[in-house]
């Protein structure tokens, strides 16, 4: 049963840091719940203990937005928000893993890290999307998740506040997709 | 990136040489440390790193370390440490003796955190702090209480936001780098190896503290860990866990109540 879950459903992973909730802002207010997609948000965020981000998005959206315990089990129609100071992991029976060990790119929760390990599990069933931000964390994830068979964007970087992040990835992973903000709604609704 | 297969002999070939069993711990974490330390040591191929692993007992040792993410600071989450000490300390007050247990205690600064906390409550006298790991490494360092320098910005900040009215800097001496804590402190701390996985209770408790340990395990494993975190705990007592673990998936909830919205949990049964 839980191996159904992975195969009739499908992922999307986001990445973001720097401008990129400005994105998400403007893209989850025209998205609606997507019953065999579950999103999942990993933005670089403040090691604070506040919700302020998962309110945020909650406030844009009418899909559920989920909080992010250790061993949850990851649902379609939801929106799941990686909690800061802890990385995000992806397990084969479905749940969801926390890990607090060392910051990558500075970074935790680190994209390269959530994206490598959705990859792994998800495949082909997987789509990555990477956003504006400042450093090159999410490249190595998103050719991670292209050599597992699924499919993955950034934001057109002449589009995003800090294009940094998506223009390295775009350099180094080649997407299949180069999206402007106005592109993406459609783009996940079409996955 | 090894796959599951090799990751399988892996775990296996430790518990058949070493009696060590990480069949319980996630995979998905598990899996990454080791993907990162055969990046390190600059392993071509898998068959390589394991046959090392059987035969050489010292490089074993160095990847336990490894693969065992030891990652802590000191008032990490400090509202936490804030809520202990304005509202479980003062409980704890009333006891004769106080006996605290880290479980996997890693280097020891969340040992040392707390046990300012209890000397400014004026209850560091009367208690007694465990700490456990299951890697005898981390028990060295935390047994000597030298914390790297840098860190010391932080941790004071974290202090002061969990409610420390100190200039923290007065509870150590720094050394070319390094920052030796008060021996006051670790007088009442005692470090011994124990292993969540197959070691039993040693003792009763009235704080059981094992933060960011569970997230580790698997939900089998998880289980067995808080059954004997259950076990340990004296009635009235208290369990810590993490900011994004739960005992709620646990048949051992019932016998708990959580305090407000804290991760921390009174026995009451």
């Amino acid at each position: 049963m839980e191996k159904d879950t992975i195969v009739n459903n499908k992922i999307l992973i986001i990445g973001g840091s720097a401008g990129s909730l400005e994105v998400l802002i403007e893209v989850f207010p025209k998205l609606h719940v997507i019953d065999n997609l579950a999103i999942v948000l990993i933005l670089h965020r403040r090691s604070t203990e506040d919700t302020m981000l998962e309110d945020l998005i909650k406030m844009k959206t009418d899909i559920p937005v989920k909080q992010i315990e250790d061993k949850i089990r990851l649902q379609p129609g939801h929106v799941y928000v990686a909690p800061g100071d802890y990385h995000l992991l992806f397990e084969k029976n479905g749940l969801l893993s926390l890990d607090i060990s060392e910051k990558v790119h500075f970074s935790r929760p680190s994209i390269d890290v959530s994206f490598e390990s959705a990859a792994d599990v998800y495949g082909k069933h997987l789509t990555g999307l990477l956003l504006s931000g400042a450093n090159a964390d999410g490249t190595k994830g998103l050719l991670a998740i292209k050599e597992a068979g699924g499919v993955i964007a950034v934001q057109k970087p002449e589009t995003a506040e800090v294009s940094y992040m998506p223009h390295h990835a775009l350099v180094e992973a080649k997407p299949d997709y180069v999206l402007d903000v106005s592109e993406m709604a459609d783009f996940i609704k079409s996955i | 990136m090894i796959d599951d297969r090799e990751l399988e002999v892996l775990i296996n070939d430790i518990f058949e040489y070493y009696g060590y069993d990480f069949s319980g711990y996630s995979k998905a974490s598990f899996k990454r440390r080791v993907d990162r330390l055969l990046q390190i040591d600059e392993y071509d191929n898998f068959s390589d790193f394991l046959s090392r692993i059987r035969t050489d007992p010292d490089y074993f040792k160095n990847a336990v370390e490894e693969i065992t993410v030891n990652v802590t600071e000191m008032f990490r989450d400090p509202h936490f440490y804030k809520y202990l000490r304005t509202e479980i300390l003062p409980i704890l007050a009333t006891k004769p003796f106080i006996r605290v247990w880290h479980a996997g205690c890693s280097t020891g600064e969340e040992v040392y955190s707390l046990a300012i906390l209890l000397q400014e409550a004026g209850l560091l006298h009367k208690s007694l702090l465990y700490a456990t790991d299951l890697n005898t490494v981390v028990l060295n360092r935390a047994k000597k209480g030298v914390f790297p320098l840098r860190t010391m910005k932080q941790y004071s900040e974290n202090y002061i936001l969990s409610g420390g009215e100190k200039d923290f800097s007065e509870y150590y001496i720094a050394n070319y780098g390094w920052a030796k804590f008060d021996e006051a402190l670790s007088t009442k701390m005692v470090y011994s190896q124990h292993n969540l996985v197959s070691d039993s209770s040693f003792n009763e408790f009235d704080l059981i503290l094992c933060r960011n340990v569970l997230i580790y395990f698997d939900k089998n494993l998880q289980e067995t860990a808080l059954r004997l975190f259950d076990n340990s705990l004296a009635r009235l007592g208290y369990l810590a866990l993490g900011t994004k673990e739960t005992i709620k998936f646990s048949p051992i909830q019932k016998n708990y109540q959580q305090m407000d919205k804290e991760k921390i949990w009174k026995k009451i049964l």
